[in-house]
């Protein structure tokens, strides 16, 4: 019975090559039946939704009480034009808002720095003081919406920058939610926006840690992000093993900083890749949240289930989409989007299909927001709580995962941590090693990508994209002579005096932040500070 | 004996989006040259320098971050001065249509896209490296 099924499954068009492997170079078995999964314990290892190890979900209802956030990632030119997209998003059905910043303010540079040049609001909106981000939010209740801003190196000056608007808006502390990436570790690993070496720049993320744990209790303190450990090629094993050991290290950070375990773990959240093998990125997501309940229960000694549970935000794979035949990228994002969905994403960002391209047009923008209402609202896949559950297949995916995860954080552990490991180019070589490994294959074909390497066409016709030209620059460089201007120049000095000294000796030093924030003192002002006290990190090169 | 082409493949600008960079210097190398990254944030000054003091052939440069027309001016206008003029100028990233006309006008002679192949680039850079024998 098993063989004739078997012969079945594996009778397959000629022109299909085996080995099969999934997009990580996994290899894929025709068939997968209950002897792959043997010693498969329900109560054990899987567990209903809601409970532990929570493989099956963080919550028993699944989607049924609540969708995911729809959070589309958007910033662009100047304060203002970047509102204006806001405003257009939230209209249209958007839950969440979910700032992207330029190089400049992710590097802690002032538009008017010399490395600034041609930088400015291209890649996000510029943000240099408290003056552009009231701009920002202007019009936009704090107190009702929740807002994740992916920043990194400056993530503590940014957040200042938040608290004091929501201050100036009436909003509460105790209340106000939302997410600061605050990731550094994957900086080093993947993404590269460094700036202060690691060991100081994990000390300002345990004090936001503590200072949230005191006087923002509902901000997620940290998103410990996969996604660009992906996007610079890792497969599906090292996104999961990478971002859930820096998860370690910094839950490790905030204990040796005096904190109770308890009191930040349930703060931190996960941000992962959607890409574009769906078995696989299903298995993925189980299986994260499956290792990161043992980590929290059986290593930190954590007893609050909160501290347990692995919350988490995907995004499709940017790296998958082709500048070939553009619109092919519509169904990439939506076949993508449904693995986290099916998983049990708490929100997702879908992008549009203009992004090999550029940054998103508005409509675009409105597509992409679209495919996710479609999937919410049309397919009936939100009913049930983690419908693979139980599948050979996926089961055997996950564990395959959990253990692949688990051996490099032997490794890891075997390093001293995760900052040895970055500090010996570790997690860095394994990526690049598989980027390569991963474009060969698509050079032989052995993976195809519709559009680039299979059904090319001849002649396409172009797509409308936005032009970000340099009037934001202009408008930014002379907003903040102005605003520089109208300040009081020795407040300024002051704050930042104090800054250096705190950071010098043992201070929190998200108040002193605060205080600079609240004089008008710039990104790059209070990034310069720190950079006198900490130096800059300079990664050593290699191919 | 041929000489082995020198390649400096560099990252200008803020971004640190290294993988293309990156999977393209492994290809050179593979494909038999020699290949100096000089890693991120470099300045125009700092590549011409590295290109002069590398006796380098040809200058690979990463921008995906749109800061390629305030980059790759200056650049050329370095390599003018230094007497470097026969150094092969290719770029790799995102550089929208209209700019691609502009950045030939200034030299700047092989200019790859998304979904550029690695061989395509190693083959450009065989057939255009300004060839010239072993002095050694």
């Amino acid at each position: 019975m098993k063989n004739a099924t078997l012969g079945a499954a594996a009778a397959r068009p000629a022109e299909r090559r085996e080995p099969f492997t999934t997009i990580s170079g996994r290899p894929i078995a025709p068939l997968y039946t209950p002897a792959d999964i043997p010693s498969l314990d329900y109560q054990r290892d899987l567990g209903d939704p809601g409970e532990f190890p929570y493989t099956r979900g963080i919550h028993a209802s699944g989607y049924s009480g609540k969708l995911w956030t729809m959070r589309q990632f958007a910033g662009f030119g100047t304060p203002e034009e970047t509102n204006e997209r806001y405003q257009q998003l939230l209209a249209a059905g958007g839950t969440g808002l979910s700032v992207a910043f330029d190089l400049p303010t992710l590097m802690g540079r002032d538009p008017d720095h010399p490395l600034s040049l041609g930088e400015v609001g291209k890649c996000g909106v510029s943000v240099a003081s408290l003056a552009d981000m009231e701009m920002l939010f202007s019009g936009i209740d704090l107190g009702a919406i929740t807002s994740s801003m992916t920043i990194n190196s400056p993530a503590a000056m940014i957040f200042a920058m938040y608290l004091v608007v929501a201050e100036k808006q009436g909003a509460s502390w105790q209340t106000l939610s939302g997410t600061i990436q605050n990731d550094i570790l994957k900086e080093f690993i993947a993404q590269k926006e460094y700036i202060y070496p690691p060991r100081p720049s994990m000390r300002v993320i345990a004090d936001v840690f503590a200072f949230c744990a005191a006087q923002v209790p509902k901000w997620n303190t940290i998103s410990v992000s996969g996604y660009h450990i992906r996007e610079a090629g890792a497969t599906a094993a090292q996104e999961l093993a990478f971002t859930l050991r820096d998860g370690v290290e910094y839950v490790q950070c905030g204990i040796d900083a005096g904190l109770d375990v308890d009191e930040f773990a349930p703060r931190i959240s996960f941000f992962f890749n959607a890409h574009s093998d769906f078995f696989e990125e299903i298995a993925k997501y189980r299986a994260a949240r499956r290792i990161w309940a043992h980590v929290m229960r059986d290593r930190f000694k954590a007893i609050n289930p909160r501290s347990w549970q692995l919350r988490f935000h995907a995004q499709t794979a940017g790296v998958s989409l082709t500048a070939q035949q553009p619109y092919n990228n519509v169904v990439r994002t939506a076949l993508q989007a449904l693995a986290p969905v099916l998983a049990g994403a708490q929100s997702l960002h879908t992008n549009s299909l203009d992004e090999a391209f550029a940054l998103p047009t508005a409509e675009a923008a409105t597509l992409a927001l679209r495919t996710q209402q479609i999937i919410a609202y049309e397919t009936g896949v939100t009913d049930v709580v983690d419908p693979f559950g139980g599948s050979y297949f996926v089961e055997k995916l996950t564990r395959d995962l959990e253990e692949e995860a688990l051996a490099y954080f032997d490794t890891i552990d075997r390093m001293g941590g995760m900052v040895e490991a970055i500090e010996r180019g570790y997690p860095q070589k394994e990526i690049a090693e598989s980027a390569y490994t991963y474009q060969k294959a698509v050079e032989k074909r052995e993976k195809i990508v519709v559009g680039v390497n299979a059904y090319v066409a001849d002649a396409e016709a172009p797509i409308p994209l936005l032009y970000i030209d340099q009037s934001a620059g202009e408008t930014q460089l002379t907003r903040l002579a102005e605003m520089k201007a109208r300040r009081d120049g020795s407040a300024v000095r002051r704050s930042l005096d104090r800054l250096k000294e705190g950071a010098l000796g043992a201070a929190n030093t998200m108040p002193l932040l605060l205080d600079a924030v609240r004089a008008y003192a710039t990104v790059g002002e209070m990034c310069d500070a720190l950079r006198d006290v900490w130096g800059e990190y300079e990664e050593i090169p290699v191919i | 004996m041929a000489h082995k082409t020198r390649v400096i493949i560099a990252k200008p600008g803020l971004d640190g989006h290294d993988r293309g960079a990156r999977v393209i210097a492994r290809a050179l190398r593979d494909a038999g040259m020699e290949v100096i990254y000089t890693g991120l944030r470099q300045t125009p000054e700092q590549i011409v320098s590295a290109a002069l003091q590398e006796d380098a052939d040809v200058i690979g440069l990463s921008i995906l971050s749109g800061a390629h027309m305030h980059v790759c001016p200056r650049i050329m206008t370095l390599l003018e001065a230094e007497g470097l003029r026969d150094v092969l100028v290719v770029v790799g990233g995102i550089i929208p249509d209209v700019d691609i006309p502009k950045l030939n006008e200034i030299g700047v002679r092989g200019i790859f896209l998304p979904g550029t192949t690695m061989q395509d680039v190693v083959d450009f850079i065989k057939e255009n490296a300004p060839s010239r024998l072993e002095t050694a």
